[in-house]
């Protein structure tokens, strides 16, 4: 094993200014629970950890323009334990809630998921259907992009050397809007998604949908937004054949692997089936907001 | 050599300092260096829960946390939870009501059920199932441990 060096800056400055210089392999370290154990199996080494938690702005859930600024290595106990949060976002919070262990909660980050680059990471669909914007601190100042524009392929993101995702922003909500996410897997916990969607809609005073974004985990090498899935919806009721056009559609987008899993064809179907309840799983919740 | 880095961490109420390199788990530091073996290491992946501790009253995988991490922290491990020779009433009822066999994921078990109880003193069987998720048991098949916490929490209410 090489040299590890550690070090826990205060400022975000500090951690691009240490990851920008740095010679060998680094990792940003949040919750370390994918990266501690890519190090202890030997799939990673790398010369320098740069922990972000001592930087306050990654640490905390606070309100903004009526919507909410998640850091970005909050622990997922700590955003599940959010009420405003949760009431506003439910999709994400299910999403975060079935990340790991309360144990591996305690320290798992939405940062850490998402630059993990899983395919079938739980909380990704979630943030993008729910239109997250990630703000990425870096050498050349600050930018933010869409949760979407993040994984590039398993394990790999778009992030450029130096850069950090610092919080992810979620909007304020129009009325009657809400979000699910489900993903299907053999046990209810402790699981990998054989596959997970994530469905964000909004309904006007007659119950028909105005907006929708559908999000599909572990049935592509990145987390997709399928705008024909969202387009099924769009301007319906969520009647049985709009249902039935989501599930085409969200079938229709899938690239899977087969692996222990599931096969393809599994996975393309249950991509359907899931996309379905879903959705009716937003849809019962927008009524109720 | 390796870079070592000086830490200075509460377990247990003691204040303790160590030294450890940047990849050494606080697991490893726990039952290597500072020989406090009672929490245990099973997959050292995250996966079964039996090196849970409590760090700042966060329950943690003790594997997924560096030492070096635990700078200035408040941890609590499985040998903090009897009042000297007195056991706490999860220990005790555990060993009443045979929730263990071999006993590899029992301090696990007995750390993440009283942090359930100090959150929830009443938990329904199915929250006590879904909070034990992350620990992993290949002897008991679990419903000893459940009954187990049930009755403890079921004393501690003084019930």
């Amino acid at each position: 094993m090489t040299d590890l060096r550690y070090e826990a800056p205060a400022t975000l400055q500090a951690a691009v200014a240490l990851l920008a210089g740095a010679a060998g392999p680094v990792r940003v370290l949040a919750g370390g629970t994918d990266v501690i154990v890519q190090m202890e199996t030997d799939l990673i080494e790398p010369a320098l950890l740069v922990d972000i938690k001592k930087i306050p702005e990654v640490r905390q859930i606070t309100a903004e323009n009526g919507g909410f600024r998640i850091g970005a290595a909050v622990p997922g106990m700590q955003i599940q334990g959010h009420p405003a949060l949760s009431k506003a976002w439910p999709g994400v919070i299910d999403g975060v809630k079935l990340i790991g262990s309360i144990q591996v909660r305690g320290r798992a980050s939405i940062g850490g998921n998402l630059c993990n680059a899983s395919p079938a990471a739980d909380s990704v669909p979630a943030l993008i259907a729910a239109g997250a914007v990630a703000r990425i601190v870096g050498p050349a100042g600050v930018r933010e992009a869409p949760v979407e524009a993040i994984p590039t392929g398993p394990g790999k993101t778009s992030l450029q050397k130096g850069e950090i995702i610092a919080s992810f922003f979620l909007p304020s909500r129009p009325p009657r809007s809400a979000d699910a996410y489900q993903r299907f897997t053999p046990r209810t916990e402790m699981d990998i998604a054989v596959v997970g969607v994530g469905v964000n809609l909004t309904l006007d005073a007659n119950g028909t949908c105005t907006a929708a974004r559908v999000a599909l985990g572990a049935v592509a090498p990145t987390v997709l937004l399928v705008k024909e899935a969202a387009d099924a919806l769009i301007g319906s009721r969520l009647e049985e054949a709009a249902l039935d056009k989501l599930a085409q559609a969200a079938s229709a987008a899938c690239r899977p692997i087969d692996d222990k899993r599931g096969t393809k064809e599994y996975r393309i179907k249950v991509a359907g089936v899931l996309a379905k309840r879903t959705a009716l799983q937003a849809l019962e919740r927008a009524k109720k907001s | 050599m390796s870079k070592k880095y000086h830490v200075t961490t509460t377990i247990n109420g003691d204040e303790y300092e160590f030294l450890c390199e940047a990849q050494q788990t606080l697991l490893d530091v726990l039952r290597d260096e500072l020989m406090l073996s009672g929490t245990k290491e099973g997959c050292a992946t995250g996966d079964c829960g039996a090196c849970t501790v409590m760090v700042d009253g966060t329950m943690v995988c003790s594997c997924l946390v560096l030492a070096v991490e635990a700078e200035g922290t408040k941890i609590e491990t499985i040998e903090g939870m009897a009042n000297g020779n007195d056991l706490h009433p999860l220990q005790r009822i555990f060993l009443e009501l045979n929730g263990l066999q071999c006993g590899i994921c029992t301090p696990g078990i007995l750390i993440a059920a009283k942090a359930l109880l100090e959150r929830n003193p009443d938990p329904t069987e199915t929250e006590i199932r879904y909070w034990l998720a992350g620990n992993l048991c290949r002897c008991t098949g679990y419903d000893k441990i459940i009954r187990s916490v049930q009755a403890a929490a079921k004393e501690m209410r003084g019930a």
